[in-house]
């Protein structure tokens, strides 16, 4: 019978982060077992209001079920996670809206509404929020996708759209009410590199220009450290490192180097 | 015996977690209706969905059902002499038990197919998370303005059924079998009361919201991609025409203490 090999320990120790910048959402002690699995074993982290914090880890390691609950999208078996220092753990579905319009999240499909043309998923959020008018909404969508990069596309439907522009599109829909803080899952994945830049440039000029506090799920390096303020690394369902771009590049410990650098050295459990 | 019953049990305890989660479902949706405002141009959007793009199969069902129906009663009446009865005996069943029943199935296999297939393909493509990360409850925005377009197109929809199953009898009746017109429609006016009418309405609504509430479910439950939706939709339609069945039988005894039969 072939042991599981230890679980190497972590080069930085995790600790929750402080810093000069209050935290915008901290997760305290966050644990999650899907069936049999522990998806999460106690997540420590702060996402620190203005910066781009940038979660890397191997596929099915729980990144995207971490950014879930972020915003009340799952619910954790133990843990908390402060939104502004709102625990937003065992809130009622309708008492999330409040936090949900302050945190817009960008889904690794692009997640839009497939019966509604772009402009209709761009106004969504507007039109949900009682806005009307119908050139405020018009307006509204084409400085967005203006932002995006995409003019006059406001007729298309979603179906005739490429991977990278219904990323944008979906950008465009969660970031339209002006949230303090965007989630990112896999916004690279799928992209030629070319696309992928594009969306790095976008979700940099959001946060320089709109001072959006963002954190960015992804595995392709080249996104992280072209985006990240701060990269954590999540292993096993415990957040194994963090720190800046080049703390992690300088980094000896084995498992951040064969993830920076692409190592299987043949392992099966790798796939 | 304690293995007959505990393998009973899982099943039992499925199918109690199953009518709680229903349950609890229409819950949410009534406090929604009261509490929450309407979004308008979906309900209207589903009203056309529902309402106006089920006329051709209704119409069809009533139609042939009521002309069946009458020809079947005809050849077994008129051998006690009493074909003109045959108005009355359409008319009746068409209201308290045909009607409602039929069109529920139909509504069923046609809508309530649509509804679970567009939900579920929303779940597994992330669009119902999409609608709760931008502050819209799912119930509010998609199972709300359904149940309300199912209430109203429902009872409209029994009627309509009712009312080409009474012309295509009575022209089966009276053109192909040459049963008296004048006392085709005198013995129809005669046993036809205002309380088989409401039977036919009461029946309507509650399918209605059994067809709504399985099809919504089963479209909110669904998983595993596009497999799991097709499950999800072909369940739909089972469970919610098994509901009908089975609810109707109920229906038909407590409604008959409250409306009886007959001419009273």
């Amino acid at each position: 019978m072939i042991e599981a090999p230890p679980s190497p320990e972590p080069q930085t120790k995790p600790h929750l982060v402080s810093g000069n910048s209050s935290p915008m959402i901290a997760v305290r002690s966050l644990k999650k077992k899907i069936g049999q699995q522990e998806i999460l074993r106690g997540v420590d982290l702060e996402i620190r209001t203005g910066e781009t914090l940038v979660l890397i880890g191997r596929s099915g390691g729980g990144k995207s079920v971490l950014l879930k609950h972020l915003i009340g999208l799952m619910e954790p078996d133990s843990g908390e996670i402060l939104i502004h220092g709102q625990n937003i753990i065992g809130m009622k579905e309708r008492q999330l809206s409040a936090i949900r319009e302050k945190v817009g999240i960008l889904f690794q499909s692009g997640a839009l509404f497939d019966s509604m043309t772009v402009a209709e998923n761009i106004a969504f959020p507007l039109r949900e929020a009682g806005e009307r008018d119908p050139k405020v909404l018009s307006s509204k969508v084409a400085q967005m996708l203006e932002v995006m990069e995409m003019e006059r596309q406001e007729e298309k439907m979603p179906e005739s759209l490429s991977g990278g522009m219904k990323k944008r599109v979906g950008l465009a829909r969660a970031i339209i009410r002006q949230p303090s803080c965007v989630l990112y899952d896999e916004p690279t994945a799928g992209l030629d590199p070319v696309v992928a830049d594009s969306i790095n440039h976008l979700i940099r000029r959001l946060q320089t220009q709109f001072g959006i506090t963002s954190l960015v799920v992804t595995h392709d390096m080249k996104s992280a450290f072209d985006v990240a303020d701060r990269i954590a690394y999540l292993h096993e369902g415990r957040v194994y490192f963090h720190g800046t771009a080049s703390e992690l590049q300088k980094s000896q410990d084995k498992l951040i180097q064969d993830f920076l650098l692409g190592r299987s050295e043949g392992r099966a459990d790798c796939l | 015996m304690v293995r007959f019953f505990s393998a009973l049990g899982a099943p039992l305890l499925a199918l109690f977690q199953y009518l709680g989660e229903l349950i609890v479902l229409a819950g949410d949706t009534f406090r929604s209706i009261f509490t929450h405002r309407l979004r308008w141009k979906l309900f209207l959007n589903q009203v056309v969905e529902i309402g106006l793009l089920s006329q051709v199969l209704v119409i069809i069902t009533g139609g042939f059902t009521g002309a069946v129906f009458s020809a079947q009663a005809f050849f077994q009446f008129n051998k006690l002499g009493m074909g003109s009865a045959v108005g009355a005996v359409v008319s009746v069943s068409l209201c308290r038990e045909l009607a409602p029943v039929l069109t529920a199935l139909m509504v069923a296999g046609r809508v309530g197919a649509a509804m679970s297939a567009e939900i579920g393909t929303m779940k597994v493509t992330e669009q119902i998370d999409a609608l709760r990360a931008l502050a819209v409850y799912p119930i509010d925005y998609l199972v709300v303005p359904r149940t309300l377009a199912m209430i109203v197109s429902m009872p409209l929809l029994v009627a309509e059924c009712i009312a080409f199953g009474i012309v295509a009898g009575y022209f089966v009746a009276v053109y192909v079998l040459d049963v008296n017109g004048p006392y085709y429609v005198a013995n129809m006016v005669r046993w036809t009361r205002p309380k088989d009418i409401i039977m036919a309405m009461t029946k309507a609504c509650v399918f209605a919201l059994l067809i709504v509430f399985i099809c919504c479910h089963k479209g909110l439950t669904a998983r595993e991609g596009a497999v799991g939706v097709g499950r999800a939709t072909t369940e739909a339609v089972v469970n919610s025409s098994l509901a009908v069945l089975i609810v109707n039988f109920f229906l038909t005894m407590g409604l008959n203490i409250i409306f009886p039969a007959g001419h009273q």
